[in-house]
């Protein structure tokens, strides 16, 4: 019996451990350092219908407690991640992944999520609508009630996929973003994106990040998270899949006493490549710790327990 | 990629600002032009440093204090271990040219000591830039290897004047060259001369090529500075105005 395993969106995965878009690329990299196919699952890195650079350099400022990224959604585009980037990772990952879709308008979102609706090697879409490395779409559209959910209506009328809709914590009632979101027709909602932040460079008083702000990620975000996987774990009835500063296995358990049916791990992946790896391995420690027999047990089953 | 623990065996201050580490451990694999990304206590980023010298058993790094971090640096002593990712990135391609030339601006000499080193046989020229000559330092290391020149932004010591300006008013005889130093720097030799690679610094998330925080653009298309690099032909990037 595996004590790890978990549930989610009818899939069974060998733990709840999933790295976070944008955190570990297309995956198959990672196979350079362990086997992944340990993982519970993985959120590939955040995809658009046509190829995109992103940013001008600088894209990372440390901050105390993380980081600060404005990427800006660089990636290959969706035809050439189904044909080039998956076509890697199968060959290292067994089972299939969770594709993150970015998006400029709806027509984007929509066009996106339909091209891999027949892509064998992704069970489930990641609806990116909290990117805030993006002008136009992203964070504009996932900060307003009205607009999640016809968002969501939009992509779940063409998707055959499970849809998981990222919440961005940019907002004052996260509740009201993760209702809009399960009226919409989401199965899923997963957060938290990054918090909007900004260093200044001493030495040339200008912003360090090439686009002036991004995205604060890694432990100093942790509390927050937690904050709002509660709130939202507590207003919907769909599963909420956890993440925010996680860095180990004590936190994990913190994030599904939260609510989190499963957890992402980000930043965590940038400072420690083996980070989701020893995550798992210690997780049936941390269990043994407090008496836990099986993963599954911690797991919040309805939003009105 | 490797993830070791390494012990600190050397700290020495060079210069003002300029300090030498000597790292022992499990080293071996590290090539002229790789680097490291070193994770240090209290702060959040690993920090990266290229490579000046290593062998099976050890890893040396040249640092500038220019942070909280590098000044960090400075406080560790011999027996301290330190969490490092060695062998990353790509080295630079010792094949290349019947009479080398090395070009390092600043902190960017650190990388060119290895590879000066190991190019002895060719008897490279080597041309460092320094700010002023209290930034000098390592020139009897390097005049082992090849004939060396200084130049300084001053003219306090060696040649007034930078790497570039040294390399246009005076006929070196060379074939190939090898540079490490600041972008502008890079941009004008790359300006200048194309027949040599470059080796590049970016500020990076994850410096093993997750995250995309050093990507740049170059002419056979988006590559990353820490995964695709550090090292590039000079005639591939395309440095932004």
């Amino acid at each position: 019996m595996n004590r790890l395993e978990a549930e989610l969106l009818g899939r069974k995965l060998k733990n709840p451990i999933i790295p976070a878009s944008g955190t570990f690329g297309f995956g198959y990299e990672f196979s350079e350092y362990y086997d992944i196919n340990i993982l519970g699952s993985i959120a590939l890195k955040g995809t658009t219908l046509m190829p995109r650079y992103g940013n001008p350099l600088p894209r990372i400022a440390e901050c105390p407690a993380g980081m600060i990224n404005a990427i800006g959604l660089q990636n290959p585009g969706a035809e050439q991640v189904i044909s080039t980037e998956l076509t890697k990772l199968k060959k290292v990952y067994n089972e299939p992944v969770i594709i993150n879709i970015g998006g400029h308008s709806f027509n984007d979102y929509i066009e996106t999520s339909k091209m891999f609706n027949d892509v064998d090697s992704i069970w489930a879409v990641e609806l990116n609508i909290s990117c805030p490395n993006v002008t136009g779409g992203g964070m504009a559209f996932g900060t307003d009630p009205k607009t999640i959910k016809k968002l969501t209506e939009c992509v779940k009328k063409v998707l055959k996929k499970p849809l998981i809709v990222k919440l961005s914590p940019n907002v004052t009632c996260i509740q009201d973003m993760a209702i809009a979101a399960e009226e919409g027709g989401a199965d899923c909602i997963s957060l938290i994106n990054t918090l909007v932040g900004m260093r200044i460079d001493l030495k040339t008083r200008k912003p360090i990040i090439s686009v002036k702000s991004g995205g604060y990620s890694g432990p100093g975000v942790f509390p927050v998270a937690i904050r709002m996987i509660y709130e939202t774990s507590r207003c919907v009835k769909i599963p909420v899949i956890g993440m925010g500063g996680i860095t180990n296995a004590r936190e994990v358990l913190e994030a599904m006493y939260a609510g989190a049916s499963a957890v992402m791990i980000g930043t965590q992946n940038l400072v420690d490549p083996f980070a989701c790896k020893k995550i798992i391995e210690d997780l049936p420690m941390v269990l043994d710790e407090f008496s836990i027999e099986n993963i599954s047990s911690v797991i919040r089953r309805n939003a009105n327990a | 990629m490797k993830n070791v623990f390494l012990v600190v065996e050397q700290n020495i201050q060079l210069t003002h600002d300029f300090y030498k580490l000597v790292l022992r451990g499990d080293c071996a694999g590290n090539m002229a032009g790789m680097f490291v990304n070193i994770k240090l206590d209290g702060f959040s980023l690993r920090r990266p440093f290229g490579i000046a010298d290593s062998d099976d058993h050890t890893i040396t790094l040249l640092y500038k204090v220019v942070g909280g971090a590098t000044k960090y640096m400075t406080s560790l002593m011999a027996g301290a271990i330190i969490d490092v990712l060695t062998c990353l990135g790509n080295g630079f391609d010792l094949n290349q040219g019947r009479k080398p030339l090395l070009i390092g601006g600043g902190t960017g000499i650190a990388p060119l000591y290895k590879l000066a080193k190991q190019l002895n046989e060719k008897k490279p020229d080597i041309i460092l830039g320094f700010r002023s000559a209290r930034d000098v330092c390592l020139t009897d290391e390097f005049s082992q290897f090849g004939k060396l020149h200084i130049t300084t932004d001053d003219g306090s010591l060696g040649i007034k004047g930078t790497v570039v300006s040294y390399l246009i008013s005076k006929k070196l005889d060379y074939d190939y060259y090898y540079a490490c130093g600041p972008i502008v720097m890079l941009q004008a030799l790359t300006k200048l001369t194309q027949n040599g690679e470059v080796s590049l610094e970016a500020r990076f998330g994850c410096g093993f090529g997750a995250c995309m925080g050093c990507s740049i653009k170059t002419v056979t298309g988006y590559k990353r500075v820490c995964k695709e690099g550090p090292v590039f032909s000079a005639g591939e990037v395309i440095f932004s105005e």
